[in-house]
């Protein structure tokens, strides 16, 4: 629970993309079921337990542009009640054998987990073909749902992070769905019929666009013969793909200031970035690993946090999905060192793309990237979502094999071009949530 | 990525307060070094990568008032360097091995830790190894870091309400031990600290005689052994570690706290004292736990937060992996239009039902089962399981994972309802509140009309 602070985490935990890259071996099998399902299975027997992980091609970029939170709730009221199961029977099963179950909506993808004892497998299948095939979206259930929904979007806004991020997400992407509020989410919900749950789900849920990872203690053969007794009904359905907003251009400097009785200036700063599928994605990776995404190793940290103090986290990533992503650089500081940190961080950008980065800090970011990959995978969950990815975004299962070529081929020049192309120094977004009075913004 | 970084604490916070993975055959290796330093070794060969951690017996429960905080900032300092390894190579050596490494500071422990592939243990074995005993202490980054801490504090605490509220409570819960104050330290405290107070904290906790060295993962213990005598071997045992000695005497009557300030919803935190794993009332008060709080089937979130639908998040924590007494907590955020007068009288209700009737045998089966899964998926993640063997040789004995599933096993419902009757009552509790008040500014600016 996110109240115990009794630990106080001290360095940044990297979150890096899914990357891969240290065994010849494929990281799995990939099969294409009867109803047109992928599977991507990896056996690991030393564990009895099963990890199942399912992304299904309907979240927010898969809604109509005018119903933002459709496909969240959508995703979040599967589980919430069944032709053959209440929601407190689908609950109390999965509890009862100590296992889990979930879905939840996201900007590409709607997803759905499993993780059960390999000698409940079965139990485990049904629940989630159940929740993925039989949903009844009872109008009972939708009211409760709207109201936890519009509770929580309220307590979201005691986060100043929180608020900071949408700000920022908003002014970068304007109406395109991956820059959807809060607060436009709650309008909709407010007005929600359950006729547009019913048709979100019936024209997006299928199987020819889901993708079911399963890690863990089943073999091939055991494994597709239980698919395919539990979600043998689910039919092909084809449909044309929905109609994708087009992403904003760089826009002109954009600062909006939100103010707050805090003692923090919680500041987000970049602009729009890359699809994963860009194939300056890794020279991109690098890039970022040197300047903000590579913790204690990074530049912003050294100049901001290690040298002056300023900070306890700095850090910069790209966000890249299916459509293009944000790059963002993330800073809370004193109110009254708000000034210096934008600064900073400005010219650390700039010096991205007027100098080349020196020869250990790539050789550096080369043998972090290409070194760490065993940790990318040494959990069932990992190794699942990084199956998920690798269909995703057409990787390919011997993505282990090829990523250290991938990284190691980057030079300098590659990424001074790519800073060059996707920094904006000078056309960044900048939201600061702050005490203004005490911030007293130059911007 | 944002949110990932946040997602993955989020896991963490759940993986060390979470106590319900236990393991039966742990498979580990014990050694004791000539010097006091224990070593604890468990070999897993599903992937190629290996957890190395070092667990000091030293935490905020080891300060004093005025100068609190001072563990988790000398956490920070051993970050930066030592006479063999300058300043701002621990990290950056770590990285380039493609390993990622980090720290964590409780009230019981401190603990550091490197994960790598599994062929680069020996820069682990030559890092952990110097800074136990070579940590060079330099004025400038001394403040400058200090300075990083206010920031993590500010950001932690300063500006989350519910933090500062439960800040307050256990505040409030504990008049005589040190579990009252916050493992980040006040924040006058971390003004008062000296270069000295460090130095003095470093050369009194860190040495091997109270350490723990905890690997899990792909190696050979044959062969790590000798390696890891040869580099810990000669540091020099240091003194007897004084003890805290300090206990809380039984509370005698409900204790209440209320923290006022900006906020959306009211909140409630309400602490029980409760025993610790050493006390053979631990297991039925797991047990408790998971029956009030473990699942969307659970007492707490059913009541709470489905039928009722007052809360927008309900729940307990046993905090159980401790020296010393601690809490357990129930919680509840209100929906909106509810008031926390309604939350802790829906609390409350659950535990009196927990007092008046035995759960259903469905209810225990189900809570033994959660129990004996998560230990059982506890073993997917090498990390976890050193972090549950350090957590516990760090407080206790190691040994008591190996027979904690079978102390659950015999739990019965009598049990669950005569501990539920020993410690749930009012007048071992303290309540804290968080009573939201109106942030003028965020009235007047009105969402989309910033500029």
């Amino acid at each position: 629970m996110k109240y115990l602070k009794f630990i106080v985490i001290n360095l940044l935990i990297l979150a890096l993309l899914p990357a891969a890259a240290f065994s010849a071996a494929p990281l799995g099998k990939r099969i294409v079921l009867q109803n047109g399902m992928i599977l991507l299975l990896a056996e690991r027997h030393d564990i009895p337990m099963v990890t199942v992980n399912m992304a299904i091609k309907a979240g927010s970029t898969a809604a109509p542009h005018d119903k933002p939170g459709l496909a969240e709730i959508t995703a979040s009221l599967l589980t919430q009640g069944t032709t053959r199961r209440t929601a407190q029977q689908i609950s109390s099963e999965i509890d009862f054998i100590g296992g889990s179950i979930s879905t939840s909506g996201g900007s590409d993808f709607a997803s759905a987990s499993l993780r059960v004892l390999k000698k409940d497998i079965r139990s485990g299948l049904d629940l989630l073909s159940d929740v993925l095939l039989h949903p009844v979206f009872d109008q009972k259930e939708i009211d409760r749902k709207v109201k936890a929904m519009l509770a929580e979007i309220q307590r979201q806004k005691e986060e100043p992070g929180t608020v900071a991020s949408e700000a920022f997400e908003k002014a970068v992407y304007g109406n395109h769905p991956y820059g959807w509020t809060n607060d436009e989410i709650a309008g909709y919900l407010q007005k929600i019929t359950r006729q547009e749950v019913v048709d979100f789900y019936g024209s997006r849920y299928r199987p020819n666009d889901t993708i079911i990872s399963v890690v863990g203690d089943v073999t091939e053969k055991e494994i597709v013969a239980l698919l395919g007794r539990y979600f043998k009904e689910w039919q092909r359905k084809e449909l044309p793909p929905p109609a994708v907003a087009p992403v904003p251009e760089v826009g002109r400097i954009t600062v909006k200031k939100i103010d707050r009785n805090i003692t923090q200036a919680n500041i987000n700063l970049g602009n729009i970035g890359i699809r994963r599928e860009n194939p300056d994605y890794y020279a991109v990776l690098i890039m970022n690993y040197i300047l903000g995404g590579g913790g204690f190793s990074s530049r912003l940290m050294d100049n901001i946090r290690d040298n002056k103090g300023l900070a306890y986290d700095a850090h910069s990533s790209f966000a890249a999905n299916k459509e293009t992503g944000i790059f963002e650089i993330g800073i809370q500081t004193k109110n009254e060192s708000a000034n210096e940190v934008i600064a900073e961080s400005l010219k650390e950008m700039k010096r991205m793309q007027d100098e080349f980065v020196s020869e250990k800090e790539l050789a550096d970011a080369k043998a972090y990237l290409t070194g760490s990959f065993p940790l990318r995978m040494d959990t069932s969950a990992k190794i699942a979502s990084m199956l998920t990815s690798i269909e995703i975004y057409n990787l390919g299962l011997d993505y282990p094999r090829k990523y250290p070529a991938l990284i190691n081929s980057i030079t300098r020049e590659d990424i001074q071009r790519v800073a060059r192309k996707y920094l904006h120094p000078d056309s960044a977004v900048i939201v600061v949530v702050a005490d203004q009075e005490k911030a007293k913004l130059k911007y | 990525m944002n949110v990932m970084k946040r997602s993955l604490i989020g896991i963490w916070l759940l993986l060390l307060f979470s106590t319900s993975a236990f393991a039966q055959t742990m498979n580990v290796t014990e050694k004791m070094l000539s010097n006091g330093l224990k070593v604890l070794m468990k070999e897993d060969h599903r992937s190629p990568v290996v957890t190395f951690q070092v667990w000091y017996k030293v935490g905020s429960r080891n300060e004093k008032l005025g100068k609190t905080g001072m563990s988790h900032v000398l956490e920070h300092m051993m970050f930066k360097g030592t006479k063999k390894y300058g300043p701002k190579t621990f990290s950056q050596t770590v990285m380039r091995n493609g390993g990622n490494d980090n720290a964590f500071t409780g009230r019981d422990y401190t603990a550091y830790f490197e994960n790598f592939a599994a062929d680069r243990i020996d820069i682990s074995l030559e890092l952990e190894s110097d800074r136990m005993h070579n940590l060079m202490l330099d004025q400038s980054a001394f403040q400058s870091e200090r300075d990083v801490v206010k920031e993590e504090r500010r950001m932690r605490t300063e500006d989350d309400p519910t933090s500062a509220m439960v800040e307050q409570m256990m505040a409030t819960a504990f008049l005589a031990h040190p579990y009252q104050w916050p493992v980040i330290g006040w924040m006058a405290d971390l003004g008062n600290l000296t270069l000295d107070d460090l130095s003095r904290h470093y050369r009194t906790y860190y040495a091997p005689n109270n350490a723990t060295i905890v690997v899990v993962g792909d190696f050979d213990t044959k062969a790590l052994l000798p390696k890891i005598e040869n580099y810990f071997g000669s540091i020099p045992r240091g003194p007897a570690v004084p003890a805290v000695g300090a206990a809380e005497p039984e509370q005698q009557g409900e204790r209440r706290v209320t923290v006022k300030r900006p906020a959306e919803l009211p909140a409630v935190f309400t602490g029980y004292h409760a025993p610790d794993i050493k006390h053979g009332d631990t297991y039925a008060l797991e047990v408790l736990q998971s029956i009030l709080a473990s699942g969307k089937s659970s007492r707490l979130y059913s009541s709470l937060v489905y039928d009722q639908q007052i809360a927008v998040y309900a729940g307990g924590d046993y905090d159980n992996i401790t020296n010393d007494p601690n809490l357990f907590y129930l919680y509840a955020a209100a929906m909106p239009g509810r008031t926390a007068g309604e939350l802790e009288k829906a609390l409350y209700a659950e535990i009196d039902k927990l007092k008046a009737e035995p759960a259903t045998d469905q209810e225990l089966r189900k809570a033994k089962n959660q129990i004996e899964s998560n230990f059982i998926m506890g073993q997917d993640s090498i990390f976890y399981q050193a972090m549950l063997l350090g957590q516990f040789e760090t407080v206790a004995d190691w040994k008591l994972l190996e027979k904690y599933v079978d102390n659950i096993r015999t739990v019965t419902k009598e049990d669950v309802m005569r501990v539920a009757k020993k410690y749930f009552s009012e007048d071992n509790r303290t309540v804290g509140v968080l009573v939201p008040v109106q942030d003028p500014r965020q009235a007047a600016q009105k969402p989309g009309t910033a500029h």
